[in-house]
């Protein structure tokens, strides 16, 4: 089977900061998981384990059993796409359009099929009307969805998306659920970096917390946010629905409104 | 008189065909907390260049109606002046930080030191914004070796130091965890009990109906509305522009289609469950 494995995994900076201690997970290439926790509880540096930016300095990741320590990064990245959280960070061309196909230009295809992979992705981002601007001159949400085409377009099994929703408005956060969708169709795994906890528990059967370097739970949204140490621990919060339900003593795992409402049926008059 | 106040004004960036702004008037009283919010794009940043001058001054283009600052034309403001009036916070704290200090101790300093403040009461000041902000254990770090959301916050100690009578804050929290976004708000909230004009951009809706005074909706460059905040947010009709709403409102709606219809459209968890507890059997 498919799947990203951490097995003991721990990462020490070279400046001697330990960041992650002791991971252990398997994510399938069929699951869509979230990784929620504290600022500088060690979520990116774990999912750069993922796709080998970081090698672990001790224990071993394995993607679809290559151990990423006998590859290079660009080997493994073939198969794990990471969208880097600062899209500054990973933007470099002139163009929406000659960023999004770059890679597959590195590819060496034609540019018939670039154009046609090229304009996919920018559809299910929503990006079309983009494609010929300067990516350094358009908002800020919309280039980090130009970082996630430029992904997209590569083919990747697995998608690591960093905090995707910041800033996102309505339509970019529907967006995204929309993508979540695509990529669970398209067969590619997913692994979520966000501090939404209503995109969380709307998108994700999965989710994993995480805090002071460590996994402290993994588990189904309903498991996570139902666990008061949890929350506390990892510095999540429950969604609004989820606080509204257990102030009034309906339960701890009401996660919408959806839900809300119908915990209050014939308890309302 | 309004300590800031927009009559009809229209901007347009430089090369573009359409408005960024568009006959907007709005104004906004010394002490209150406004929060901006609306779809992306929709000129929420823009009104923030306004404010603190950058447009016309930095970006040039056009600009049409009528625009002051304590009585002063935003037109012919001198821009030096009005930093130290209205203090600004960056969207992107990747953008926001300078990059040229080595320590988050220096970068809280830049602003102050360029003033030319005394360095001891440098000192004091950025030992207690960093306490405020909850970043003492960083102020030794080097601002680029920090986590995404760590820059965010710092890049906030480092304009809340400046201490000017108005601040407008371009979404402080978005790379922050439930727990330092909550905090933020706090922080924001005692700035305003300080006597502090905040004009604040968020998508966070659910906080900003628990903090703002006011609230302004951006939609295309135009305000779509303006107002008390339990006001403008009661409007189901602004999801359809764009524009987040409160779960609580949402809840309401979903409530209503059983059957079930509370007082008032709760705009917060807490008046959502102060009515709910009057109606549980």
């Amino acid at each position: 089977m498919n799947q990203i494995l951490l097995e003991n995994v721990s990462f020490r900076y070279p400046n001697g900061f330990l960041a992650n201690e002791n991971l252990n997970l398997a994510i399938g290439q069929d699951e869509c998981v979230a990784i929620v926790g504290q600022n500088g509880a060690g979520k990116t540096t774990a999912v750069k384990l993922m796709n080998g930016l970081n090698k672990p300095t001790e224990g071993n990741v394995l993607v679809n059993g290559m151990n990423t320590k006998d590859y290079t990064t660009a080997q493994i990245a073939k198969y794990v796409g990471y969208v880097f959280q600062n899209p500054d960070d990973q933007i470099f061309n002139q163009s929406v359009y000659d960023e999004i196909a770059y890679m597959p230009r590195y590819y060496k295809k034609s540019e018939k099929e670039i154009k046609k992979s090229v304009e996919e992705a920018a559809d299910i981002m929503n990006i079309r009307v983009f494609l010929k601007s300067n990516p350094f001159e358009i908002p800020y949400t919309i280039r980090k969805f130009v970082t996630i085409a430029a992904i997209l377009v590569t083919e990747p099994q697995y998608m690591i998306l960093d905090e995707p929703t910041a800033g996102q408005d309505l339509n970019g956060t529907k967006t995204l659920s929309d993508l979540l969708t695509v990529l669970h169709d398209k067969n590619i795994g997913v692994i979520t970096i966000t501090h939404d906890m209503e995109f969380v528990a709307d998108n994700f059967k999965r989710v994993i917390a995480m805090a002071h370097k460590h996994i402290i739970a993994d588990g189904s949204a309903k498991d996570i946010f139902s666990d008061d140490e949890v929350i506390k621990e990892s510095k999540i919060k429950r969604t609004d629905m989820g606080i509204i339900g257990s102030e009034l003593g309906l339960g701890k795992d009401i996660l919408n409104a959806r839900e809300l409402v119908s915990a209050l049926d014939g308890k309302i008059n | 008189m309004a300590f800031i106040e927009l009559n009809d004004v229209t901007y347009t960036y430089p090369l573009m065909k359409e408005a960024a702004l568009k006959n907007i008037s709005y104004k906004f009283e010394k002490g209150k907390l406004y929060g901006v919010i609306g779809e992306n794009a929709g000129g929420k940043t823009t009104l923030c260049n306004l404010l603190r001058g950058l447009v016309p001054h930095f970006y040039k283009g056009k600009l049409k109606g009528s625009a002051t600052v304590n009585g002063e034309d935003i037109k012919t403001i001198d821009v030096d002046k009005l930093s130290t009036q209205i203090g600004y916070i960056f969207q992107n704290p990747f953008t926001q930080i300078s990059g040229v200090k080595k320590s988050v101790f220096e970068e809280i300093a830049i602003g102050l030191e360029n003033l030319g403040v005394e360095k001891g009461e440098i000192i004091e000041r950025v030992l207690k914004i960093a306490k405020l902000v909850n970043i003492e254990s960083l102020l030794q770090k080097n601002p680029n070796e920090l986590s995404g959301g760590q820059r965010q916050r710092v890049a906030f100690a480092s304009v809340i130091a400046m201490d000017t009578d108005t601040f407008v804050i371009d979404e402080p929290t978005s790379q922050l965890d439930p727990d330092g976004t909550e905090a933020i708000f706090e922080i924001i909230h005692t700035l305003k009990e300080q006597g502090k004009t905040i004009v604040l951009v968020e998508h966070k809706v659910d906080l900003l109906a628990e903090y703002a005074d006011e609230m302004l909706v951006m939609n295309k460059g135009n305000l779509i509305a303006g107002g008390p905040t339990k006001e403008v947010l009661s409007d189901l009709s602004l999801l359809e522009k764009g524009a987040m709403l409160p779960h609580t409102v949402l809840f309401n709606h979903e409530l209503k289609l059983k059957g079930v219809e509370l007082e008032h459209v709760p705009v917060t968890k807490e008046d959502c469950i102060s009515q709910l507890k009057l109606r549980m059997k």
